[in-house]
């Protein structure tokens, strides 16, 4: 061999410079990716790095205007599937549905779902909520093996047992479509949990907390592996409402299983102190997740467990309309001195009305406007809407309040309707005929109210024409921020009335649970009890003759009733569907006039005990017994023997003065009496049924 | 004619140079390992510094062996490899779905990466005996044989890297041995046609290299999931660098085999541009060393070794490191001196042994 066989130096260089040019491309690739593009990479490497799980807030607790407790949270877990995982999700499905108790196929469709939709990636899916430790046992044992599984802790609602107060509470699920998409949600996002209905919805934005974030350096296989920083929850603030546990727990087992409400209202502040809707649900199913047959349960069930019909049912009010019909007669001065015969009906525009006595196969006699309230006499009724015209009755219908929504701090209020020839017209087309407002005159007809309109309307009458704006939050502890918004919304209207026909209707209301009254049943001894009855057909007599067995067609009973009869403190207004008759209603009623009567009294009795061992000068005539009703001949009032042998506590004595109504003219009246405390009061409550 | 050669005549430099880069590579398998769960007690930089000492070793001692013994018993060593694929596809042990290995007691013997020496030595011994200007067909169609065969077989365990690898010494031999122009273009004409039949005889997790090369962001989950992670360890890394054992993709085995193929990544990362540059020149110096031994040697036959070596070296490093920047689909072949691996680091040192020999005798004739 010699040198000239050797290989060509040109052929050599020629390679030495394509070397040349595969280090330069190479150094190039470099320059791209560290130089041109590393802020790009250098992000995406942090988001690789650093993954951000949720710390759900907790919500608010909803307690009593005592601060007792109504609804709570309890700690759960939650199994959430990380989506940015580089993991083929569909082929753990199988090992991830049987550590959960899920079939393989859902876990497929929900990975499917969730990537169809437009989620991002970091978007992790919940794959289950409220897991048993069994399952959180299987979680965290295949971390290695599944690293896409992860838990969180979850506040879970916990509501009162058995549907207590379920209604005004509401309930809270996950953020739907619907809501996404409307204007005043907007901040919310997908997978939110937030209140859905009752208060749990109207005051939402207090309940509801802020989430924090845990931010922890993971591998690539998902393992942690150190904390990086975390943005606590803010959790969300309690809500004080007005309700007083006392006086629900009364109206909730008051309205029992019967079907209906209970509003129970202070009429001088709107405060809401109870409310009661039946049939009810249990909220707790949606602390979750409700499934569909249950939810499809609730919505097809035809009692309408969600409705809250305190403040949604909208129903003739019968004869409780009498109320507003007498005012708007004093008012109008047609009343005062109005005498109508009763012969058991009367004919008006050529067709016979019949009052309801006549069924009884009686006579009302003669009337005037305060026997017509407590005897409820139609025939006066008829009479008098004859003389005053739909015009007349709908303007102090409207006065009251009735045909509009009260303003209640809940959503889905219904509105009622107070009719009139105009509404007719707008609505139907057609003219206002007079027997139309024959009808009207006893409650009938097109006039329809809820619970709420016209327990506020009868509280307005009460207290001299105070219309209050009935709330369920005491505005006074709301945060700042919603407190100003709460009370700068009107309040309080005035509605002019002449002290003269609050004393005639008012007088006229204490004795209907008496034994002239149309529900002597309802009375309460000791206790100042006024109210008005009502029972409102649900269709006509002579349908209802028809079908007698039919119980849906039964005849709704009302009752709104207070104490004391005049300025009381408390208001309260009972639907009872299907009840019949209003003294029926009226005794549910008595039940929670007399909570709330045991309740203030056993606290004046405590007041007059501690002030007796401290020492401390019982100042004159602070606390009057102003729910018992005045003594006809302004005597005192002595205590029996058996009073005070019935409750060693009861040996209270009492100043008070009072107005007596009794004498032609005002006069204040006082007098030094013994109090008969209540026999075995109820223990006051320490939390709504159900909390810890 | 042992006493013809001297270490005095034995390339330091590029012994410099080629431990100066495994210094680097051990650096980079240590940190890319330390902190791995998986790899936490296999110390595997302690290993790389052993097989590099026995590297050292095998290199010292082959330098010793006259390569023309070497190329006169190529046609042997050829059957042996050719024979020993035969025997990983009927005896070889499978693993993830391909044979690649042979399983001795104590040790598996992968001999895929040893035939590509032994090409190159076949291809040099092939090309002594053609001494004409230009090549004639049937020669082209002889040089294309000998490494088509063991092509075919190693495409056949499958290992599509490996079998790659063996193209460049016989690309280089081609060209240096004078392949005619048309011949050149008729082959390029040919590759151009049976590509896409050979890619639809590929098996699906080769096609989906490819396709995922192309299309990354389809393939979230396999490949182009690797190719991603390694191409935000490098832009990650920016011109600086991490650090050492501060790269969050490295530490977080978020690239995939840092310590083996993808080296290049978790170094770009901790060492940045400028770490990248200095290894990219350091195996440009190797390179030009080596052309330059390839200049000065005795004979046709040793220059055709060392640019085979050239060529096997070279590839290594464009596929590599083309992968791990985007460039290049990915074909899992390591980065010489730099991966962790005996077969890898073995293979260079032996590669580096023939090459000193030649130099030793570049004036003996």
């Amino acid at each position: 061999m010699d040198r000239d066989d050797k290989v060509p130096q040109y052929k050599l260089t020629v390679v030495q410079y394509a070397l040349l040019v595969v280090v330069l491309v190479l150094g190039y690739g470099m320059w791209r990716l560290q130089v041109l593009h590393s802020d790009t990479f250098e992000s995406l490497a942090e988001h690789n790095r650093v993954r951000e799980v949720p710390i759900l807030a907790p919500r608010g607790k909803i307690l009593d205007r005592e601060g007792r407790i109504i609804v709570d949270n309890y700690p759960s877990f939650s199994v959430l599937l990380l989506r940015d995982q580089k993991r083929d999700l569909n082929a753990d499905a199988a090992l991830i549905a049987e550590g959960l108790s899920l079939s393989p196929d859902e876990v497929r469709t929900r990975i499917r779902k969730a990537a169809a939709s437009n989620a991002a990636d970091s978007q992790p899916i919940v794959l289950k909520d409220d897991i048993t430790p069994n399952e959180l046992a299987f979680v965290e044992a295949h971390k290695v093996e599944l690293p896409e599984l992860e838990t969180i802790m979850v506040h879970r609602r916990l509501y009162p047992k058995g549907g207590f107060m379920a209604h005004l509470i509401g309930y809270v699920g996950e953020v739907s479509e619907d809501m996404l998409n409307q204007p005043q949600y907007e901040l919310y996002e997908p997978g939110m949990i937030v209140g859905k209905s009752g208060v749990e919805k109207y005051y939402n934005d207090l309940l509801m907390g802020k989430d924090g974030q845990r931010r922890v350096e993971v591998d690539s296989r998902g393992r942690e592996v150190r904390r990086l920083s975390d943005t606590p929850a803010v959790p969300g603030r309690p809500l004080k409402l007005t309700v007083d546990l006392d006086i629900q727990i009364a109206a909730e087992q008051a309205l029992g299983d019967k079907e209906g409400a209970i509003v129970a209202m202070d009429p001088h502040s709107g405060e809401i102190l109870a409310m009661v809707s039946r049939p009810t649900f249990d909220p707790n199913a949606f602390a979750v997740k409700i499934s569909r047959t249950d939810w499809n349960k609730l919505v097809t069930d035809p009692g309408k467990p969600l409705l809250n019909k305190a403040i949604q049912a909208q129903l003739a009010p019968g004869s409780t309309f009498k109320i507003i019909m007498s005012m708007a007669g004093l008012q109008e001065g047609i009343a005062q001195n109005m005498k109508v015969n009763c012969p058991g009906g009367a004919t008006f525009y050529g067709r016979y009305y019949r009052c309801w006595v006549s069924f009884l196969h009686q006579t009302h006699g003669v009337v005037d406007i305060s026997k017509a309230i407590y005897q409820s006499c139609d025939t006066f009724f008829y009479t008098l809407a004859e003389r005053l015209g739909i015009a007349k009755i709908a303007y102090y219908g409207s006065q009251l309040g009735l045909g509009r929504k009260t303003g209640i701090d809940l959503d889905d209020e219904a509105t009622g309707v107070m009719p009139s020839e105009e509404w007719k017209i707008r609505n139907f087309k057609q003219k206002w005929t007079g027997g139309e407002t024959i009808n009207v005159g006893i409650g009938q007809g097109a006039v329809n109210v809820t619970p709420i309109q016209l327990t506020r309307a009868i509280a307005a009458v009460s207290t001299d024409g105070n219309l209050v704006r009935p709330h369920v939050a005491m505005f006074e502890e709301l945060p700042s921020d919603l407190r100003k918004a709460a009370l700068d919304q009107t309040h309080t209207t005035r509605v002019d009335l002449d002290p003269k026909n609050w004393e005639i209707i008012t007088d006229a209301m204490a004795l209907v649970p008496t034994a002239v009254g149309t529900s002597g049943s309802a009375h309460i001894d000791n206790v100042d009890f006024a109210g008005k009855t009502g029972s409102a057909q649900v269709v006509s007599i002579a349908t209802r003759e028809k079908f007698k067995n039919r119980a849906d067609l039964a005849q709704n009973g009302w009752f709104v009733g207070f104490t004391p009869r005049r300025n009381p403190d408390v208001v309260v207004g009972v639907l009872f569907q299907g009840g019949e008759h209003g003294k029926l209603a009226a005794r549910l009623a008595a039940q929670v006039i007399k909570a709330y009567v045991d309740k203030q009294r056993r606290h004046e009795i405590e007041m007059r005990r501690a002030e007796a061992n401290g020492g401390a000068v019982p100042t004159l005539a602070t606390i009057q017994d102003k729910y018992s009703p005045p003594p006809k001949q302004g005597t005192p009032k002595a205590a029996t023997a058996s009073d005070v042998a019935g409750n060693r506590a009861g040996d209270v004595d009492f100043m008070g003065v009072w107005h007596d109504s009794s004498a032609d003219e005002h006069q204040l009246a006082g007098g030094k009496f013994k109090a008969r405390a209540s026999i075995a009061p109820a223990q006051p409550a320490k939390a709504a049924p159900g909390m810890p | 004619m042992a006493k013809n050669i001297s270490f005095k005549d034995f390339d330091w430099v590029l012994l410099a140079l080629c431990l100066l880069i495994c210094a680097l590579g051990t650096m980079e398998i240590y940190s890319a390992t330390i902190n791995a769960p998986k790899f936490a007690e296999s110390h595997l930089h302690i290993k790389q510094l052993y097989w590099i000492v026995a590297g050292l070793t095998l290199m010292f001692f082959v330098s010793l062996i006259n390569y023309e013994v070497l190329l006169d018993n190529a046609p042997w060593f050829y059957l042996a490899s050719i024979f020993s694929l035969m025997a990983v596809l009927l005896f070889g042990r499978k693993v993830l779905g391909a044979r690649r290995w042979i399983a001795f007691p104590g040790f598996h013997f992968q001999p895929s990466e040893w035939v590509k020496l032994i090409l190159v030595l076949a291809i040099a011994r092939f090309f002594m005996d053609v001494r004409n200007r230009e090549l004639s067909l049937g020669e082209l169609i002889k040089a294309g044989l000998i490494v088509l065969v063991p092509f075919a077989l190693v495409m056949k365990q499958p290992d599509m890297g490996t079998a790659l690898t063996y193209l460049p010494p016989l690309l280089m031999g081609l060209f240096l041995g004078g392949m005619k122009m048309r011949h050149a273009l008729v082959i390029v004409l040919l590759v151009g046609l049976v590509t896409p039949i050979a890619y639809k005889h590929m098996k699906p997790y080769q096609q989906q290299r490819l396709t995922s090369f192309l299309h990354p962001e389809e393939d979230s989950q396999g490949s182009g999931y690797q190719v991603e992670q390694a191409k935000i360890a490098v832009g990650a890394g920016g011109i600086w660098g991490r650090g050492l054992t501060k790269g969050t993709q490295t530490q977080g085995s978020f690239i995939p085999e840092p310590h083996n193929d993808f080296i290049m990544a978790a170094f770009a990362e901790e060492h940045g541009f400028v770490g990248a540059v200095v290894l990219l020149l350091l195996y440009f110096l190797v390179l030009m060393r080596l052309i330059h031994n390839a200049q000065t040697a005795p004979d046709r036959a040793g220059a055709f070794v060392v640019m085979g070596i050239v060529a096997v070296l070279a590839f290594h490093i464009l596929i590599n490191v083309g992968m791990v920047v985007g460039f290049m689909p990915v074909t899992g072949i390591p980065l010489p001196l730099m991966s962790y691996g005996g077969s890898s680091v073995l293979f260079m040192f032996l590669a580096l042994g023939i090459v000193n020999n030649i130099r030793m005798r570049r004036f003996v004739n």
